[in-house]
């Protein structure tokens, strides 16, 4: 039996959440084959095969560029089909959640999202409680939806290559009736989300004005910049930046606090980071408990001399 | 305009979480409830969309008796009646299965509700319920205007957001900060105790998946503290000892 991975894409490129999907399916076994839905850049597919998928369905149709939730769903229950698939594999991502769920009812298929191990039978480990907990469910249905947390797996990299086939799904209009007026996207920059280090600031920076200190440090580490959600209720960073049990969940390999005091709603949208560093000029911060490394000392004098010691390294 | 906003009934945002029976079961000793903050900006915009174009509002939760003094808080808020589908949660499909159960009969134009619970974080249900009723389903969705039949949203996605129209009905799965949260008042909580709060029995479906058990994460060790004036130290234990930089 094969199973199905959505690749998604942004920007036209295959995002790596979706590359650790594949190698998360790759890893089950058998036939991987990855749905590609829109256009994407030469050499976009080749990472496939890399990360272990064996085939590549295109959907290579611009009306696809855009993530059209439910049409979306249906080409997938179609590539299901097609591929001969029970599994379908996919990145939880706000995306994601809302495509598998529909691709759930269609296909009969039992969802859990979340999911952080690979699967035991017809068990699987997901987390819950924003963090805090982990559940272990057994899927009852003959077929199966496992949307993976990112950087819960490795990324397979040493895969061959994949066949790349040309799909054309049917497409109906009922599956267009939400119509996607216009996108807005911060370019070129590393997706919080997907991004292996967060630099994230919080109400002790004081002000938007000083945020480019903390950029400088994350464009320094080619980290992705968060915040915590005063400083995006107070509109000094978009709202898409907001890390939290209400905001952004990320479990990057390394997330570096500056001057966030770690209420328990931040914490639960980051404890499943790998490593944590906290600065903060209060020791007593509740933060630099689930800390791996703490500065306790003012921001403003820290972070710039951690920006130039890792700029030094960097050359 | 019919609304229809479907409420989880969770553990409070500082709630330590534990387990019992063997890590079957969640501790809810000493947690205080509440209604899901995703589910309470739903509530707050249904709120002012009524106020804006009139209508009804109904709240719904798929839960055991327990759940009811949340229902009433959501009728405090400005709901004007609340629906119990008396039934523990299964899973989200069942959950969902309920909601369109509830749904079908009773025609709504708007399907509000959060865009995730915090207990279990699944973000499906909004999903699963618009496919199983055949209708859109739009979510996170951070900002919800409704101009006669249609309706305009702005949906979040990585890095951005995006806009997005539909025609009545949809579902949306609602996050901040599409309204703001509302309190209830006295003369909201005083008429909350008189208005109908309607229990349904459940409708035979299946969950598609179980949890068999729960289990903590490991506890975290020490922070390792350095000086503000030893920044090189920091940087060389990033390197070597957590290469990750
Ligand atoms: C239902 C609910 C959901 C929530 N969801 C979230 C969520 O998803 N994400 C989230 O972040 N919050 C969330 N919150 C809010 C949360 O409880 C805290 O209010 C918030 O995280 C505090 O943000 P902060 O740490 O930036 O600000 P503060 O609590 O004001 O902390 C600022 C910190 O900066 C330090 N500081 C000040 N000056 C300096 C300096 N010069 N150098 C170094 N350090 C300095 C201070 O010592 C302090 O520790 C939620 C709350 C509720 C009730």
């Amino acid at each position: 039996m094969a199973i199905l991975v959505f690749a998604e894409t942004a920007d036209k490129k295959i995002k790596k959440s979706s590359l650790e999907a594949v190698s998360y399916a790759a890893a089950m076994g058998g036939d991987v084959v990855a749905v590609v839905l829109g256009q994407v850049e030469g050499g976009e597919l080749e990472k496939i095969g890399t990360s272990g998928g064996t085939k590549v369905l295109h959907a290579d149709d611009a009306k696809l560029n855009e993530g059209v939730i439910q049409a979306y769903a249906s080409v997938l229950a179609e590539a299901a089909g097609k591929a001969g698939a029970d599994t379908v594999v996919l990145a939880k991502s706000s995306l994601g959640d809302a495509v598998a769920a529909r691709l759930s009812v269609k296909m009969g298929a039992g969802l859990v999202s979340n999911v952080v191990a690979l699967p035991q039978g017809n068990k699987v480990k997901r987390s819950i409680y924003t963090g805090k907990a982990f559940a272990n469910v057994e899927l009852k249905s003959g077929k199966k939806i496992i949307a993976i947390k990112k950087n819960a797996v490795p990324l397979k990299t040493d895969g061959g290559a994949a066949a790349v086939e040309k799909f054309t799904p049917s497409l109906s209009d009922a599956d267009f009736k939400a119509k996607i007026t216009s996108q807005e996207k911060a370019k070129g920059k590393v997706l919080l989300p997907e991004a292996d280090i967060v630099v994230s600031g919080g109400r002790g920076l004081k002000g938007p004005e000083n945020w480019g200190m903390v950029e400088e440090l994350a464009d320094a580490l080619g980290a992705a910049t968060g915040c915590s959600k005063p400083v995006s209720d107070m509109e000094w960073r978009p709202h898409h930046e907001h890390v939290g049990q209400t905001g952004v969940k990320v479990s990057p390999s390394l997330y570096i606090a500056i001057g966030i005091s770690g209420a328990i709603q931040h914490l639960a949208g980051v404890n499943s980071s790998k490593y944590i560093v906290v600065i903060n000029k209060d020791p007593e911060a509740p933060f630099f408990k689930a800390a791996d490394y703490g500065v306790a000392a003012d921001a403003f004098e820290v972070v710039p001399k951690l920006t130039e010691a890792i700029k030094a390294l960097n050359n | 305009m019919k609304i229809l906003v479907c409420i989880t009934h969770v553990p409070d945002t500082t709630s330590k979480i534990a387990f019992t029976d063997g890590n079957t079961k969640f501790d809810s000793n000493g947690v205080q409830y509440i209604i899901g903050p995703y589910d309470d900006y739903a509530l707050a915009r249904a709120v002012e969309l009524k106020e804006q174009t009139g209508g009804t509002i109904t709240v719904l939760n798929v839960g055991t008796v327990e759940t009811e003094p949340t229902l009433r808080k959501a009728l405090a808020i400005g709901a004007d009646d609340a629906i119990r589908v008396n039934v523990a949660p299964a899973d989200s499909f069942f959950v969902a299965a309920q909601i369109a159960e509830v749904a079908k009969a009773e025609s709504f134009d708007l399907i509000l509700m959060g865009r995730e619970s915090i207990d279990f974080n699944g973000g499906m249900v909004h999903g699963m319920v618009g496919e199983l009723l055949g209708i859109p389903s739009i979510s996170p969705v951070m900002k919800l205007d409704v101009e006669g039949s249609k309706v305009k949203m702005t949906r979040e996605i990585e890095g951005g957001k995006e806009l997005l129209e539909a025609e009545l009905p949809l579902v949306a799965g609602c996050q901040e900060p599409i309204a703001e949260w509302k309190i209830p008042n006295m003369r909201g909580i005083m008429s909350a105790r008189t208005k109908p709060l309607k229990v349904v029995e459940p409708s035979a479906v299946d969950g598609l998946t179980v949890t068999e058990n729960y289990e903590l994460p490991p506890a975290k060790g020490q922070v390792k503290m350095i000086d503000k004036d030893n920044i090189g130290e920091l940087v060389r234990l990033l390197k070597e000892e957590a290469k990750v930089i």
